[in-house]
């Protein structure tokens, strides 16, 4: 589904991301951990086209997307979350929502008719689905933590995507929001067939649902394989689990 | 609460004021409408898409130039004249906003400003075309014999005649852009403004809608420009300069960005003021400045909470 | 040359604050009306001219100190557009202010009598005092960038230009540091217009044209730069005086087709650095 070939990017000398390669195969879940600075989020932003890379490919679907703008990636299958929420803060969640819906049918041009309604169905639908359904009309900005990750979790889906990449989708959330974001997610990815690539700090979370893992350290993998296999070569990279 | 419908109540309002105010007001209030135009064709950079331009005077001055020219020098009938300001400044604003949107924040604000003081600049220069320095006086009313046919119109004089051909345009073209902003091409522009970043990874080209966002509020800001002429009876370098900018510029961030009569409301407001300070003291900006100042300080949101607040109070019934 | 001061301030204060200050042409008004006001007082013979015109920016520079630590110091972290409404709105209230104490005659100072004589060169003829000031401009620079180099609170300025947040977890004192920013840029100013006031009449709505002057230097020359500020002054002058010879009618055009230009090719200006 989406290969990593390669992949290298310095700022200013600095390294972030050295020769990173990986498979993500089709349906899967896979996990990309590492402690902080590992270059996980600089890694993400190479992939949707949101930084360029100095060397290396990405292959979506057998197709080249290297340096893709995201704009035109996203109509590729591709959804993406952030890892510092990144909504519409001032508009409704229905607005949110409805937004991504307009965008990613191609409706943004329209510039003559209301749109208020438009879309109005498939927001609701999946506003339910997020169980968000409820606040719909609540200024986003004003969500607890938690809901604004769903929320954003919302806008990626609209995109209906092949590929969902997600950069720590339970950042700051408390454990019991962990719990119920990851079974969000679990579920969406199974009802929609989506193939997942998240990166995450929380080992339980990765090591509960990831089939496989890819693990980043100063820029390079140092581990690619399922999660016992990644279990068994933990010993050997010297950073205990928790910590990370 | 039934919803009033006040855009039409207000329009004929208007158009109420030949007939029961004295010329002055009628002067006055055709002033503060093109304003509201120029306004609220800033509005939809600045409120609707989060780009803080500071040389819309550009596109006014495109606009009041294109029409003063066809319709004083070539005797260009103002049907024809007037569409023709809004194409041409669209154009400007096309040609422009091709390097403009290029950049953010504040490179964009001073590449507009250095767009606008080059075509401040020709103005001010181009004897043969523009009258230079001295400006283009006397551009001449549109050809308005017509209205004397009509009833309740008849006995007008011909600068109230232009007033109601004012009131018309204006409203048409406000309730053009209220499409807009209401459109789904209107929300997309709103999620630029409010995180570009996201909107990109919904799917928006973010400069191409920039890009159109310019253009159209060239063009509208060209209209105003065209009547302004008109109305002005001459048509001026300065209507291109900075200051003119950027009192549009507060203008709209007075009435508040954030709602679409804002800026209306905010060229009235500002105009009426100014009218009223200006017969006590010639100190205007100082008046205006301090003003500013007290907005700036004197509640703690900042200018837009102030606003907000007051924008409850007063206009609510408005946004609806 | 004059321009160079003038326009310093200005990069000076967008270096270290973020901030497009639109009333740094006012306070350069303000540098030559103060000076008038000084030699109107104190006369220009036995070099009391240097005297007015030192005193003349060093009134300013109070003005400039006070209102950042009164008035600007509270919007800091507010949105920048609310900033730059406030210098605006403080260009609106010190110009009409300036209208007020002294009309809207215009005013001259009568330059110096050390340096009334003109120097004649090819056949042009230079005034010494237009000599002075194109020497002077350099050795200002000069002087100011040893400031930078130099001194505590120019290593602080300097670092405060590249990275804020770690100046402040360092211990320096921001705020003093923010307020001495202002003061310094504002001297510059008022430096500028004391040093004008002996070649131009000092009249009301030299503000407007010369801040207009002063973004297009310190954008060709680099935001936040100092000798591309430096840079910028030199090519705005040649640009103009160039113009004037070839095209005259089209000498501020090229001006501002070159401030669009390197807004274009080199939005950071020529010796800038990018911004993020």
């Amino acid at each position: 589904m989406l290969e990593v070939r390669d992949l290298t990017k310095s700022f200013d000398g600095f390294v972030a991301v050295s020769r990173v390669s990986f498979d993500v195969p089709k349906h899967s879940v896979s996990a990309i951990i590492g402690p902080n600075g590992a270059g996980k989020t600089t890694l993400f932003n190479l992939i949707t086209g949101h930084l360029r890379c100095d060397t290396g490919r990405v292959v979506l679907n057998g197709r080249d997307v290297t340096g893709v703008p995201p704009h035109d990636l996203c109509r590729m299958g591709v959804g993406r979350s952030f890892q510092r929420t990144n909504i519409f803060a001032k508009l409704t969640v229905y607005e949110n929502v409805q937004a991504a819906f307009v965008s990613h049918r191609g409706r943004g041009w329209n510039a003559f008719t209301p749109v208020r309604d438009l879309y109005r169905d498939e927001t609701l639908r999946l506003l339910e689905s997020l169980r968000l359904a409820d606040r719909a009309g609540e200024v986003a900005g004003f969500l607890s933590h938690g809901a604004q990750k769903q929320l954003e979790l919302g806008l990626a889906l609209a995109l209906e995507p092949d590929i969902l990449l997600l950069d720590e989708p339970t950042a700051g959330m408390s454990a019991s929001e962990t719990r119920e974001t990851i079974q969000l997610i679990d579920r969406l990815a199974r009802e929609r067939g989506l193939t997942l690539l998240f990166t995450e700090h929380d080992m339980e979370v990765v090591f509960s649902i990831a089939q496989k893992i890819t693990v980043l350290h100063q820029g390079r993998v140092i581990a690619d394989g399922s999660p016992a296999a990644v279990r068994a070569d933990g010993g050997h990279v010297g950073a205990p689990h928790d910590d990370w | 609460m039934r919803r009033v419908p006040w855009a039409p109540l207000v329009v004929v309002a208007a158009l109420l004021v030949p007939a029961v105010g004295s010329r002055f007001y009628t002067f006055l209030a055709n002033d503060v409408i093109i304003w509201a135009l120029f306004a609220t064709s800033l509005n939809l950079l600045v409120g609707y898409t989060g780009l803080v331009s500071f040389g819309h005077a550009a596109y006014f001055g495109i606009g009041a130039y294109t029409t003063g020219i066809l319709m004083k020098k070539l005797g260009v009938p103002f049907l024809l004249a007037f569409p023709a300001a809004g194409v041409l400044a669209g154009a400007f604003a096309l040609l422009f906003g091709l390097f403009c949107v290029r950049l953010t924040r504040i490179y964009f604000a001073m590449l507009t400003l250095a767009f606008a003081q080059i075509v401040w600049a020709i103005c001010f220069k181009w004897n043969e075309v523009t009258g230079g320095e001295q400006g283009m006086p006397e551009v001449p009313y549109p050809d308005l014999a017509w209205m004397g046919a009509l009833p309740l119109v008849r006995d007008l004089r011909t600068s109230d005649h232009f007033y109601l051909v004012t009131v018309v345009l204006v409203a048409l073209c406000l309730w053009i852009l209220h499409r807009v902003v209401r459109s789904p091409f209107g929300r997309m522009l709103t999620t630029i403004r409010e995180n570009a970043e996201r909107a990109e990874f919904i799917g928006v080209h973010v400069r191409r809608y920039e890009l159109a966002a310019f253009v159209l509020a060239g063009a509208f800001a060209g209209l105003a420009g065209g009547l302004f002429g008109i109305f002005n009876r001459g048509v001026f370098p300065d209507f291109a300069y900075w200051t003119k900018s950027s009192e549009v510029l507060i203008m709209t961030l007075l009435g508040g960005m954030g709602t679409f009569y804002g800026p209306s409301v905010g060229a009235l407001a500002l105009i009426l003021l100014n009218q009223q300070i200006v017969s006590y003291t010639e100190y205007w900006p100082f008046v205006l400045g301090t003003i500013l100042v007290v907005l700036l300080f004197g509640f703690p949101g900042g200018l837009g909470g102030a606003l907000e607040l007051l924008g409850r109070r007063l206009w609510r019934p408005r946004r609806a | 040359m004059f321009l160079f001061l003038i326009a310093a301030g200005l990069s000076l204060i967008f270096g270290v604050l973020r901030v497009l200050n639109f009333a740094h042409g006012t306070f350069y008004m303000l540098g030559a009306y103060a000076t008038y006001q000084l030699v109107q007082w104190m006369g220009v013979s036995g070099g009391r001219f240097w005297l007015t015109a030192l005193g003349g920016a060093l009134v300013v520079a109070a003005l400039g100190g006070l209102i950042e630590r009164f008035l600007f110091r509270r919007l800091y972290g507010k949105d920048e557009l609310y900033q730059l409404l406030f210098t605006y709105a403080l260009a609106l209230i010190l110009s009409d202010a300036a209208k007020m104490l002294w009309g809207t005659q215009q005013k001259s100072v009568s330059r110096p009598p050390e340096l009334t004589g003109a120097l004649h060169v090819f056949g042009a003829i230079i005034p010494h005092y237009n000599l002075f000031i194109i020497l002077l401009g350099p050795a200002i620079a000069l002087a100011f960038w040893v400031v930078l180099q130099r001194t505590r609170v120019g290593r602080y300025i300097r670092a405060a230009a590249l990275d804020r947040e770690t100046l402040g977890a360092l211990g320096v004192n921001v705020d003093a540091l923010y307020t001495w920013v202002f003061v310094l840029a504002s001297f510059l100013g008022g430096l500028g217009g004391a040093l004008i006031s002996p070649m131009r009449a000092t009249t009301p709505g030299m503000d407007t044209e010369v801040i207009v002057e002063a973004f297009v230097v310190v954008v060709i020359g680099g935001l936040g730069s100092f000798w591309g500020t430096f840079l910028g002054a030199l090519i705005y002058g040649q640009v103009l005086s160039f113009g004037i010879l070839f095209f005259p009618r089209f000498s501020i055009f090229a001006v501002f087709a070159l401030m669009a230009a390197v807004l274009i090719v080199r939005p950071w200006g020529l010796l800038g650095r990018p911004l993020r």
